[in-house]
């Protein structure tokens, strides 16, 4: 490989990595601080990803379907905090499975019926449109760098709220003891249904900004669920910090994978196998720490 | 909807339901479902109406009663019964699905399916059990070779076929001298490439590599880098639906469009130019259909399918529209005695197709043979260039192991 | 409800299920045999589940591992032996549960369940993505097992009756075997183990060791619902390691009732009668109802998991509780 290359093929990792990071920080702020698994994640960004093709062809602007698109992605979280989520705090993990296994059904048919079954697409934003060139014959997508800005700004939000704001002082205070913030007059139940909403917002706005560059399609949610599980295990549960540096890990090794050549004993590995790197990583590194780079020790 | 024939739910039918109910509990015992003598032709349907191929499933669907309403709602004067079934593009459940219409339902012919893993399950069962099977859609090419039989006929493609088609185009244009391949690895994307590769290598071609991505992976930037960096004459790729529409809106977006024209089979573009705006301007595909073919038959089918259906037809409401059109052709010479099936099946075998797609006929494995068009995207359309390769047979290797 | 009111409920289910082959069509006793292994499957899902606490999101794993060992040892065309290709094929789910059971059973809680589910699909896209056995198409049994011992064939895998039998057989088997391993001594220690690890370990109990063992019998047990269906279909593909089916599986113990070996035979009828049941809805005006089948299924899973704690077994125990208490009433 060309060291130009060499240093594109970087630059694609760490681009994947940041938009996984998006995607699976939802997840893990979710679990971390309100201990609910919500397998039905992916889902919600392929929710964000028809939101951004429907709310755009309706409005006419990606620029206010965004901030639309977030401000409905809020509300459906809060509402399914109050219909469904909160019943289960108290319950074991299983149901948490349980019921978002049965809303993954559920928001497919309803994307379904909504939005019918065909493969959509968004523009990128005339202002984004141009491309770098990197060598004679590539070149790389604005969007795609704006993408990774939005992604390390939204990094850098959740540590700014969770480290220094009072709200983030109320979150962490209730992922470790739920009875003495209560008994300090803080409404949890407020905190939680804010927490949800923007867990599931942050995997909805992952979809909406990834949709001009990805296509809308069914069942594009079942694609990142998995992978982002494997973020949220390596990273350390509830550690945003672990999330990122698994995310760029994985959108690394995701991407040489797929280019490097690799044979043991004459039985070819790499890139036949590449599908499964992320996953040997993940035993690899559970096997020296089982929770996670960055998460409580159990 | 058009509403042809009078449909009946396997399901529930609650008293189907109850029944099945009673006898968990050992209460109760099924009458076998008794067939009165002259009765409706129950016809199958299992294709994916929920999931990724809901869309070519309705499709589908829509094709065969298209011809169904064309032919007075009835075929040879024999009523047809519609038996449908979601198969969810599930292979694991397929053979379950399968068994349900064919033992249950006792169905007297299936139309299915979409995805190759699925109708390779379905082919497991009528192989065995002789019931009439049309495949609308899955061009693996087992279908029409080694798993062949008497009973099954393909309507649609075969992967080899439409990737054959290309090679011969690219084989003729001196500028094209070498070739990266991008696809799934999977079994279709390995027939696509293959096809490819038999028509262009004999041509005197090169492929200078062959890239391959995980199925149904999306992530293509690390590839395009690779193809960039080969700087091929030229691109074949292959993916479907949503992963198509990504990987020509990534590959314009990286620049590579401009310096390596990117090519493959018709189904990079087809059902996926709205969602990929201009993305794929000038996407060359080679495909047994496009919709602006000038033909008759092909504009009197398009104006019925958008009147009864308000919707446009694409490649796989043809399937769905031939799969009728190829029952008709046998009932007819069996005057809808469907229990003459020996005459049935050599009836449709050498059935000559008046389709929207131009003429076809079926190979002794009961794939079809028929032109091969060159297709360029201009706008929102595919535009046929002309015809690629005439009357294209299926892959030889196949057609020598089906035995029957 | 009692164990040994559950007992007799089954032994009255088994006998009735055990004549169906007499008076049932060939599709219907095929669907017995599926519901019958499934409930098997669901059973040594429910040992981690219900007992030791261990909530495994890949259990399809193993059910898929035996699936493809007969898979690969069928040799075209021909028929492999019953009475060595299957306890190979339990072996080889025993053996992948103790190599994932090694690196999973230290995580905990959502770890657990998290890490399950990540070594099912990377085995998933192991068969999926090389050509062993198929690909992601998967590889047809074209010629089912023979089991014959010398010149004896006790029974004919051909014959759907006698596959119909062999699972009910196998059915009891591990209905037993569970039962049976749950009474020991060694079954205390799970339950134990599931209601508070800590004090078992600081008792003295090697919990590590404990639940080892557990998920190996449970994976060697689901190894034995793959083999059984494997024979049954013919066909082996990889979406029998996928996680649709270690979703399902969880979604039928669960719903039945966990910790009772009863609810998951229950929960797994239930569920295939639901898919069933759900795709035949009829059309009311204008609305398909059946065409949106996964709609409905859906919602049912949301209010079975918010409204059915103990799920169908405890809602029918609470039921007779219900009506005792009213008939007691009028003498109190």
């Amino acid at each position: 490989m060309e060291f130009s290359t060499f240093l594109i093929q970087l630059l694609n990792g760490v681009q994947y990595g940041l938009l996984l990071f998006l995607v699976s920080s939802g997840l893990t702020l979710v679990f971390g601080i309100m201990g609910i698994i919500n397998i039905a994640h992916g889902s919600f960004y392929m929710v964000g990803a028809y939101l951004a093709w429907s709310l755009t062809g309706a409005i006419g602007n990606f620029w206010l379907a965004l901030p639309a698109g977030i401000v409905i992605s809020v509300l459906i979280g809060m509402l399914l905090e109050w219909l469904v989520i909160r019943w289960l705090y108290h319950r074991d993990h299983l149901y948490q499975v349980l019921l978002t296994y049965g809303l993954i059904l559920v928001v497919e048919e309803l994307r379904s019926v909504l939005w019918g079954d065909d493969v959509r697409g968004v523009d990128i934003p005339k202002i984004l449109s141009a491309s770098i060139p990197l060598t004679e014959n590539q070149s790389y997508p604005v969007y795609r760098l704006w993408i990774s800005a939005v992604c390390l700004l939204v990094a850098g939000l959740m540590y700014w709220v969770i480290q220094k704001t009072r709200l983030g002082m109320m979150i962490r205070a209730g992922a470790s003891n739920r009875e003495m913030v209560q008994s300090l007059g803080i409404n949890i139940q407020v905190v939680y249904r804010v927490v949800f909403a923007a867990g599931l917002t942050l995997a909805a706005l992952a979809g909406m900004i990834a949709a001009p560059v990805s296509a809308v399609f069914p069942g594009m949610g079942n694609h990142v669920l998995i992978v982002c599980f494997v973020v949220v295990v390596i990273g350390g549960m509830g550690s945003v910090k672990g999330a990122l540096i698994a995310s760029l890990l994985i959108g690394l090794v995701d991407t040489f994978g797929k280019v490097v050549t690799l044979a043991i004993g004459g039985f070819k590995v790499l890139p036949e196998l590449s599908s499964m790197t992320v996953y040997v990583l993940m035993a690899a590194i559970l096997l020296w720490r089982p929770e996670g780079l960055f998460g409580k020790r159990l | 909807m058009g509403d042809n024939g009078s449909e009946k739910r396997p399901e529930l039918s609650r008293r189907g339901f109850l029944k099945a109910g009673a006898a968990v509990a050992g209460v109760a015992g099924i009458p076998a479902i008794a067939r009165a003598q002259g009765a409706k032709m129950k016809i199958g349907l299992m294709l994916p109406y929920t999931g990724a191929f809901a869309a070519p499933g309705i499709a589908i669907e829509n094709g065969f009663r298209l011809a169904l309403q064309e032919a007075g709602g009835k075929f040879a004067g024999r009523d047809i019964e519609f038996i449908k079934i979601d198969d969810e593009s599930e292979p694991s459940k397929a053979t379950d699905n399968i068994n349900r219409l064919v033992t249950r339902d006792k169905v007297d012919l299936v139309l299915g399916t979409v995805h190759s893993g699925v109708a390779a399950g379905m082919i497991r069962v009528t192989k065995e059990s002789g019931v009439l099977h049309i495949i609308p859609n899955a061009g693996f090419g087992p279908a029409t070779g080694a798993l062949c039989a008497p009973n099954i006929f393909r309507t649609s493609f075969s992967n080899w076929q439409s990737g054959f088609a290309m090679g011969v185009v690219m084989s003729k244009r001196p500028a094209v001298k070498n070739v990266v391949t991008i696809a799934w690895r999977y079994a279709a994307g390995e027939e696509f490439v293959k096809g490819f590769k038999d028509a262009y290598l004999k041509g005197g071609g090169k492929v200078t590599k062959e890239l391959w991505l995980p199925f149904p992976n999306v992530e293509f930037q690390a590839l395009l880098t690779e193809i960039a960096a080969i700087k091929p004459d030229a691109a074949y790729a292959f993916f479907a639906g949503g992963g198509a529409a990504k990987f020509v809106k990534d590959y314009n977006q990286a620049g590579l469009s401009k310096s390596v024209p990117l090519v493959g089979p018709g189904f990079l573009t087809e059902g996926v130019l709205d969602a990929v705006g201009g993305a794929a301007e000038g996407v060359e595909t080679t495909l047994h259909y496009g919709d602006g073919l000038e033909t008759p038959k092909n504009k009197a089918f398009r104006l019925g399918y958008a009147k009864t259906f308000k919707l446009q037809p694409d490649v796989y409401a043809v399937a769905g529209y031939d799969s009728g059109l190829l029952l008709e052709a046998g009932l007819k010479a069996v005057k809808g005695d469907f229990g003459r099936k020996a005459d049935l099946i050599k009836a449709m075998e050498n059935a000559k197709i008046d389709s929207p797609r131009g003429p076809m006929r079926l190979s002794k494995a009961h794939n079809p043979i028929h032109d091969h068009y060159l297709r360029k995207v201009v706008g929102n359309e595919n535009r046929v260039a002309g015809i690629a390769v005439k009357a294209l047979d299926d892959d030889p290797a196949m057609m020598a192991a089906c035995k029957m | 409800m009692t164990s040994r009111a559950n007992a007799i409920l089954l032994a009255v289910a088994v006998l009735g299920l055990a004549a169906t082959p007499f008076f049932a069509e060939k599709f219907y006793v095929q669907f017995f045999a599926k519901l019958l292994i499934m409930g098997i499957f669901a059973m040594s899902l429910d040992l981690l589940l219900g007992y030791t606490g261990l909530v495994s999101f890949g259990h399809a794993a193993f059910y898929g591992a035996s699936a493809y060992t007969l898979a690969i040892l069928t040799p075209q065309y021909q028929a492999a032996n019953f009475w060595t290709s299957f306890p190979i094929a339990i072996a080889v789910s025993a053996t992948l549960a103790l190599v994932i059971g090694f690196f999973v059973v230290r995580t905990h809680g959502i770890y657990f369940i998290m890490v399950t589910l990540a070594f099912a699909q990377m085995l998933f896209f192991l068969f999926h993505d090389t050509k062993i056995a198929g690909g992601n198409d998967g590889i047809y049994i074209d010629v089912r097992p023979v089991a014959k011992i010398g010149d004896w064939q006790p029974f004919n895998l051909d014959n759907f009756v006698h596959v119909f039998y062999l699972v009910l057989v196998f059915f009891v088997i591990v209905y037993v075997l569970l039962r049976v391993i749950l009474a020991s001594p060694f079954g205390r220690v799970l339950v134990g183990i599931k209601a508070n690890e800590a004090r078992m370990r600081s008792l003295g109990f090697p919990t590590f060791r404990y639940k080892l063992v557990a998920f190996v019998i449970a994976g060697a047990i689901a190894g034995v619902a793959g083999y059984l269906s494997s024979i049954q279909f013919g066909v082996v593909n990889p979406e029998m390691m996928g996680w649709h089916l270690s979703g399902a599986v969880m979604m039928m113990v669960i719903l039945g009732g966990m910790g009772t070996l009863t609810g998951p035979i229950i929960g797994a009828a239930v569920w295939m009668l639901l898919e069933l049941g759900l795709q035949g809805l009829p059309k009311v005006g204008s609305v398909d109802l059946g065409k949106h089948w996964q709609l409905w299924m859906g919602s049912f899973i949301v209010l079975a998991s918010l409204l059915l704690p103990n799920g169908l077994l405890g809602l029918g125990a609470s039921l007779l509780r219900r009506i005792g208490k009213q008939r007691g009433k009028p003498d109190a």
